[in-house]
């Protein structure tokens, strides 16, 4: 199944939706507007002729000096139809990826939590409603996201030998009281 | 008499302890032994590897990325190579797709007999470490012969292999492969059917079909549930539709069921390093022939002047890779192992994304421990098969 069989089928399942065929060597690869995102993310997994039921992987990619600068990248898996899409979101600048342009997919794949996560770590770009959007790999202080192309490779930083319980008993608690509502309630 | 008073307790688990695989850290909250909640804390191991593979050679990435996952290093670099191969379009020769099935299959039960060490020592079962150490130890030497490396042999690149095998390696793998089967049924008769290691697995950290999906845990934790995917059925690489090997799987989804898949996983791994010792010459080709990126064999490079201008710009400049990107998917030990890459057109690549099963299995943690025993949080940590370097990066 070719890119254009598949933009034919979310054609139909979200309308108004502009997709984009992409340039690829191995598997589909889809542009698509932030705003009709999680449609098409649902629509790709619940759709009986797609069934992206697996999520692989989500990551970002820093183009500058390109304009767009990001893309956020998504591979989805369809174990049934033994077929893989590649899912991409254009994000226009650095600015536009602060103010929270894409929106979290984790009401259509709870996997996506994590590496929606480290995207933001790395890349700076803040997946709208995202419930736990904080430092994954990097140390909680840390300043700026490394995986940018416009952050220094090698940089001096003095070596923590001694720091106190990052959160206090009462962000703990709420922290522990947020994610027991959340499990109570999933989406 | 006053009401009793009741509140659950915080734990702190890791990030320096025995049974988090390096340095996973947990906060756990207990309600006497019942666990409500689970927060994993990672990137103590965080290296940037990513980063720091932007600014190498395309080449120069492989010792990298095997550093990332370093029980399964093969796997890391076998992924790698065949990304950056795909986006060269470059096709291998048979033999040397045979020598990289035989060495991912190596390293699968290399890496799975640490997992099988660690998981029963935890459990309780110390003893088995030491016997599946002791069986790792030669897997180990082999890695040595091919390479000179232990841990990190490096000896997949992009384009093939380092160099043709070494002598004595088909008896050194022979040997392993007539000696290994009856080390597996000792294992298997020390745990299978033990009382305690069934009464500490059945039942505990059951993950369905579905959430398995969603949360990403393609590998041996989906085929515990009922999944028969597996990279090398679904999206054949190297040659694997060739081979004649069954995917095990189980359908309870518990810690019992995924100790029973990767188990069966080993013996299907012995059959197919047997077809494929079987199948490689001692001496043949061992890089394909594009001049781009294989540098031409020593004594041109000593008597003809294209091949010794060759040779300079492979090892200076390195070589560049058409603009694009490509996921390539490798069943590695712990699960779909896949690495995106994006070039620019340049001899440096712009971007290296591994895609690592251990994350995927540590985010799903909570979901799996939630609602049982504390005892059992170190019995799904060591079924799901973490390695914090995958995870972290």
């Amino acid at each position: 199944m070719t890119a254009a069989d598949l933009i034919e089928i979310l054609n139909a399942l979200v309308p108004g939706a502009a997709y984009e065929a992409g340039a690829s060597v191995d598997f589909p690869t889809i542009y698509v507007l932030p705003e009709h995102l999680v449609d098409t993310c649902r629509a790709l997994r619940v759709e009986p002729a797609l069934r992206f039921e697996a999520f692989i992987e989500a990551t970002a990619v820093d183009y500058l000096p390109r304009v767009p600068r990001f893309e956020v990248v998504y591979h989805l898996l369809s174990v049934a139809h033994r077929r893989r899409v590649r899912l991409k979101v254009r994000v226009l600048n650095a600015a536009a990826a602060e103010a929270g342009v894409v929106p979290t997919v984790q009401s259509v794949w709870p996997g996506a939590g994590w590496p929606e996560r480290e995207v933001w770590d790395m890349f700076g770009i803040v997946f709208q409603g995202h419930p736990d959007l904080r430092r994954l790999l990097m140390p909680e202080n840390w300043e700026g996201h490394p995986g940018r192309k416009d952050y220094p490779v090698q940089i001096q930083k003095a070596t923590q030998t001694y720091s106190p319980l990052e959160v206090s008993e009462e962000q703990f608690r709420a922290n522990l009281e947020r994610d027991r509502v959340k499990r109570a309630h999933p989406h | 008499m006053a009401e009793m008073r009741t509140e659950t307790m915080t734990v702190n688990m890791g990030p320096q302890h025995p049974s988090t695989h390096g340095v996973l850290r947990l906060v756990l909250e207990l309600d006497g032994e019942v666990i409500q909640s689970a927060m994993p804390t990672i990137g103590y191991l965080h290296t940037g590897i990513e980063k720091t593979a932007e600014q190498k050679k395309w080449q120069q990435v492989i010792p990298l990325v095997e550093r990332m996952d370093y029980l399964a290093a093969q796997s890391n670099s076998l992924a790698y190579a065949l990304a950056v191969e795909k986006l060269l379009g470059l096709e291998m020769p048979q033999r040397v797709n045979d020598i990289r099935v035989l060495i991912a299959e190596l390293q699968r039960l290399a890496s799975h007999l640490i997992w099988l060490g660690t998981h029963a020592m935890e459990i309780g079962a110390v003893s088995m470490l030491f016997y599946a150490i002791r069986e790792r130890e030669l897997l180990m030497n082999i890695n040595e012969l091919i390479a000179g490396f232990r841990f990190f042999p490096s000896y997949i690149r992009v384009g093939g292999l380092r160099e043709d095998l070494p002598r004595g390696f088909h008896d050194a793998v022979n040997a392993f492969l007539d000696r290994f089967p009856g080390k597996m049924d000792e294992f298997e008769g020390l745990l299978t059917k033990n009382d305690i290691f069934r009464r500490r697995t059945e039942g505990v950290g059951v993950v369905t079909l579905q959430d398995a999906y969603g949360w990403g845990l393609v590998g041996p934790i989906a085929r515990a549930t009922g999944s028969d995917y597996d990279v090398r059925r679904y999206f054949p690489y190297c040659g694997y539709e060739t081979y004649d090997f069954r995917v095990p799987t189980a359908t309870e989804g518990d810690v019992y069921a995924r100790y029973r898949v990767r188990i069966a996983e080993m013996r299907e791994s012995i059959k197919i390093c047997r077809q494929a010792i079987n199948r490689i010459t001692p001496i043949g080709t061992w890089a394909c022939d594009d001049t781009r990126v294989v540098p031409p064999p020593k004594d041109k490079v000593y008597s003809e002047m294209e091949a010794l201008i060759q040779h300079f710009l492979i090892y200076s400049q390195g070589f560049t890779v058409p603009a694009g990107d490509a996921y390539v998917p490798i069943e590695g030990p712990r699960g779909e192992h896949g690495t995106y890459i994006v070039s620019d057109g340049s001899n440096r690549p712009w971007r290296v994304k591994m895609r690592p099963p251990s994350f995927m299995a540590i985010q799903a943690l909570p979901s799996l421990v939630q609602g049982g025993l504390i005892a059992d949080v170190v019995a799904v940590i060591g079924s799901n098969d973490v390695v914090m370097g995958d995870c972290d990066r």
